[in-house]
């Protein structure tokens, strides 16, 4: 196995575990109108980029998995709705919020870095597959970490004071 | 012409055709009450329209101290003498019986009267425990469209640097802050590019999700009066209704709800691919061109076909109609503002004028258009969740500048993240960290989405509620405290319409009872408060509409809505003027952008941008690097399907909307009388191909039915686009048994009951044009018709089964032709 392969696998992995973990966050916090809707919008980018992933991947001989089926954890995913419900008027799910977005920014940022290793690496072997992949996904991964961003720079101020 | 018409038969009166590059002449309407004399009038007293945004001057007519009628003001550049059905018959709502005039307070649950001292402290009590217990953030403010700048500009200084609360919104996020949004991404700043006079010069109108005929009925008029004279513009329409536009165009696409990202796409996809672009306006003027043509390299009218389910060919000739003309007018409106995507769609139309280089001059122009009366003020007064004079939040001198004109402290007033929108405000108050909302002039128990949700959250004990109004409305009937308001022509203020017309509104009658203009209810908040600024001195320094419009005048200075060349002196010599108005412009500006874009530089801009898809801010940093010489940003989207898709339990997509003959909540129009039995009670709308499939038919009784609730209603058929509900959104539960919401004897009535919770992550507007839901008969007619007005979208697909609507001699109106006095016309070259 190769630096490329490697890069592919653990990139793979990471959008896997980022859409699912987007989805997980969107039905958490089904109340938080905002972040249920748009986390679920992200979650789409990345289960793309899974099978973008996959495909390129196929054509170094690695065979790597398609994106999660959403619906595979269909109890988990209507407790969590539930759960969300239960505390619509508490205030203290705000914490576990900014939890939860935190964690999905170190997500994506991990995953920006290894687009990064990865478009590095095209350049270097000249591999015009590889680089278009990244080129067209890291741009995508860059908006779910602005994203996460804004959503703790807008949301803190009136989660942390009002404990 | 006749001398008079029926205006609820004909919503529009009689034609004064015109010609292209012609002056539109005036036609002065009046309608004064039954029995009372033109001699009888005693004092004539300047106003605007404050029932929609198109901002129809007119005088109100005075006899013994009482309003008697109104009278189109044919001086004036807007509507030159015209009068719509609202305007003309909705001032009667000032004189109902059931006019609040005392204030009320919550005593073991039940709202009883009380003297203004008893409310106003109780309210000042409320306000400074909970900044004592739990700080500025757990009070917030909500306020309309529809009170004057005056009011909103107070209502800001004392929340944003009195209280210090980052919130503070309008219910304008239901209906204009897309358009904001949209300009802010393409200009770096709000403002309305276009003027109505455009529509004197325009070859080819295209209207996007916009109505007009019904929501902007005059400048519908000016449109029927081109239609009928020399070279008459071509009208392209966007709408699933077979509206009154629709049946005038050129071309009508009528799309599947939530696709109009790959409508306009494919829009921009053929204006670029046969050249029909102004390439030297593009490199003059925008930066991004190159991106957005290969954002819609794809786009062609055949894949957009696919989605938008509209026959390509229909496509490729409304890009033919906008492609080829030389002089095209676009105005946008609810269809696309409350959809899915709203900003991402609005900017495209934006970016079709900028490729074809259609802005700033004469019939090249457009009109991103509010839907409320006073929209505009709210948004460049701050009180819509932006901060005064279109200022950038990010961008500390901006925020050091305010500082300076209210002489504070810059870190008094909260920048640490943009303004709390409206719907984060609910949810705020739902998790109980808003823990006291002053509601002004406005109904969310009837016009926010999901309303079992927003009963829920106004209701929790916890929330201290403030509800300021003219009725005891829906929302009312849910507060703590109730303070009685006066409204226009009871109280003098100044105004705003989509294409910044500056009116000035004076005061004709007394309000009734101890009810008080908004204005003096917030100062004297602010005077209980004692709202200091940095010195010690009084925060807010004016006392009445005059004075609080000189200070407004100074907080605009050197910004894109200045006030300046403005006063109320001026405003009642020459009727309305369009902002900018200052020493250069001491007549005001028809068109923004005349000379390049003006307010996109880094330094300047209101706005960094934001990610059209998921609404994450960007840096200055990154705009300095995008846009460094503050140019147009041509913005690409790609499309996205909405949240919401039929499925078998909800087969149907669902929109909300308005008629002609009402606004809003119906709190004004539905106690006039001609409008109020012009359009009755809630109605459905069904396509012909539906209702045979279903077997069902007009008048019969149905319930729609969504994930989150339901309202019942009489069918009718109509010519909307098969797989497609309508329902308007006016009705709510005042009228009813229940008061305030669905209760044992009353089923749903407000479409509100259905709608969604989910807004555009860019413009944080709601959608309330794609939801989905399911059709139910409750009962057949009993063969009379369903209570929806044939004059309109509503009309019925088969004439005959509807008795046609009419106002017979109560609605009769009298209009006279006449020569617009002003024959140099601003923009007419």
């Amino acid at each position: 196995m190769n630096g490329i392969t490697l890069t592919l696998r653990t990139l793979h992995r990471g959008e896997r575990h980022l859409a699912h973990d987007l989805v997980s966050v969107a039905e958490r916090h089904r109340t938080e109108h905002e972040v249920h809707h748009v986390a679920t919008d992200l979650a789409v980018w990345s289960r793309e980029h899974v099978r973008r992933l996959a495909e390129v991947a196929a054509h170094h001989d690695v065979r790597l998995g398609d994106p999660p089926d959403h619906s595979s954890d269909g109890v988990l995913a209507t407790l969590r709705k539930q759960a969300s419900e239960a505390v619509v008027h508490r205030p203290e799910p705000g914490l576990l919020l900014l939890h939860d977005l935190r964690e999905l920014h170190i997500a994506a940022a991990e995953n920006s870095l290894h687009w990064e290793m990865l478009a590095q690496a095209a350049q270097a072997s000249r591999d015009s597959e590889l680089l278009g992949l990244a080129s067209a996904c890291h741009p995508r991964t860059l908006r779910q970490m602005r994203w996460t961003n804004t959503m703790i720079k807008n949301l803190s101020p009136q989660i942390l004071n009002s404990l | 012409m006749k001398d008079t018409a029926d205006r609820i038969a004909q919503p529009w009166g009689d034609r004064v055709p015109y010609g292209r590059h012609e002056t539109w002449p005036a036609r002065v309407d009046t309608f004064l009450a039954d029995g009372v004399e033109p001699e009888a009038v005693q004092q004539w007293v300047q106003s605007a329209s404050i029932l929609h945004s198109d901002g129809d001057a007119m005088d109100i007519a005075v006899a013994d101290g009482r309003m008697v009628g109104v009278r189109g003001r044919d001086v004036d550049r807007v509507n030159r003498g015209r009068l719509g059905p609202k305007d003309l018959f909705g001032w009667q709502a000032n004189g109902s019986r059931d006019r609040l005039t005392r204030p009320l307070v919550r005593r073991d649950g039940r709202l009883e009267e009380t003297d203004w001292d008893t409310a106003m402290n109780l309210v000042a009590a409320r306000s400074r425990e909970l900044l004592d217990e739990r700080g500025p953030g757990s009070i917030g403010f909500y306020t309309t469209g529809q009170l004057f700048l005056e009011e909103y500009y107070t209502l800001t200084v004392l929340a944003r640097a009195g209280i210090g609360t980052n919130h503070l919104d309008g219910n304008t996020r239901l209906c204009t802050s897309t358009a904001a949004e949209a300009l802010k991404e393409t200009f770096g700043c709000d403002g309305q590019p276009g003027s109505y006079d455009d529509f004197d010069h325009a070859d080819v109108v295209a209207l996007f999700g916009h109505n007009i005929a019904e929501t902007q009925p005059v400048q519908w008029m000016r449109l029927l009066d081109r239609m009928e004279g020399t070279d008459p513009p071509r009208l392209l329409c966007v709408d699933p209704r077979t509206t009154r536009v629709a049946r005038h165009a050129a071309v009508h696409l009528a799309p599947r709800g939530g696709t109009n990202v790959a409508l306009l796409n494919a829009l921009l996809h053929e204006t670029i691919r046969h050249d029909r672009i102004d390439r030297d306006f593009i490199d003059a003027h925008t930066v991004g061109f190159e991106e957005l043509a290969e954002r819609v390299a794809d786009c062609t009218p055949k894949w957009a076909a696919e989605i938008c389910d509209v026959p390509a060919a229909r496509i490729e000739e409304a890009a033919e109609l906008v492609g080829t003309t030389d002089a095209l007018v676009s105005t946008v409106l609810q269809g696309v503002y409350q959809s899915h995507q709203a900003t991402a769609a609005a900017v495209q139309i934006n970016n079709l004028h900028l490729i074809r280089g259609m802005l700033g001059r004469p019939g090249a122009g457009l009109l991103q258009m509010n839907g409320q009366p006073t929209a505009q003020n709210t948004r460049e007064c701050g009180a819509n969740g932006d901060l005064p004079g279109f200022r950038n939040w990010q961008n500390d001198s901006h925020v050091a500048d305010l500082a300076k004109v209210w002489n504070v402290e810059p870190e008094t007033i909260p920048h640490y993240a943009p303004p709390t929108h409206a719907m984060q405000m609910y949810r705020y108050a739902e998790q109980g960290s808003i823990r006291m909302l002053w509601i002004s002039g406005t109904n969310p128990a009837v016009s926010l989405p999901e309303l079992s949700r927003i009963r829920s959250i106004l209701t929790q004990n916890r929330l201290f509620t403030v509800v300021q109004d003219l009725f005891l409305t829906e929302t009312a009937q849910l507060a703590d405290v109730v303070l009685p308001a006066a409204t226009w022509g009871e109280k003098t203020g100044a105004l705003t319409n989509a294409d910044r017309t500056v009116h000035l509104s004076e005061k004709a009658v007394e309000p009734p009872g101890e009810a008080k203009p908004d204005l003096d209810i917030f100062l004297d908040y602010a005077r209980r408060m004692d709202f200091r600024d940095k010195d010690g001195g009084p925060l807010i320094t004016w006392d009445d509409p005059e004075s609080a419009f000189e200070a407004w005048k100074r907080c605009s200075a050197g910004r894109p809505c200045d006030y300046t060349g403005l006063s109320y002196a001026k405003l009642r010599d020459t009727s309305g003027v369009q902002w900018p108005c200052d020493e250069e412009s001491p007549e005001g500006t028809a068109r923004l952008y005349t000379d390049g874009i003006s307010w996109a530089h880094p330094d300047l801009c209101e706005s960094y941008g934001k990610d059209l898809e998921t609404g994450a801010s960007q840096e200055a940093v990154e705009y300095r690097s995008l846009n460094p010489d503050g140019k147009a940003m041509l913005k690409a989207a790609a499309y996205r399907p909405p949240h919401e898709e039929p499925d078998e339990e909800h087969p149907f997509q669902l929109t909300t909307g308005r008629t002609i003959y009402h606004f809003h909540t119906r709190t004004k129009t539905g106690r006039a009388p001609q409008l109020r039995d012009a359009a009755p009670d809630v109605w459905v709308e069904i396509s012909t191909a539906d209702a045979d499939r279903l077997g069902l038919g007009e008048g019969d009784l149905v319930d729609v039915t969504s994930k989150r609730g339901s309202l019942r209603g009489r069918l009718r058929v109509t010519g909307i686009r098969p797989g497609l509900l309508f329902v308007p959104f006016h009705y709510g539960y005042w009228d009813t048994e229940d008061g305030s919401g669905p209760g044992p004897d009353t089923p749903g009535r407000a479409a509100n009951e259905t709608t969604v919770t989910d807004w555009d992550p860019a413009s944080k507007q709601p959608l309330f044009k794609t939801a989905t839901a399911g059709l139910t008969l409750v009962e057949r007619g009993d063969g009379s018709a369903s209570p929806a007005p044939t004059t309109a979208a509503s009309a019925p697909a088969a004439p005959g089964v509807a008795t046609p609507t009419a106002g017979g001699p109560a609605a009769h109106t009298t209009q006279t032709p006449t020569e617009f006095p002003h024959g140099r016309e601003e923009g007419a070259q």
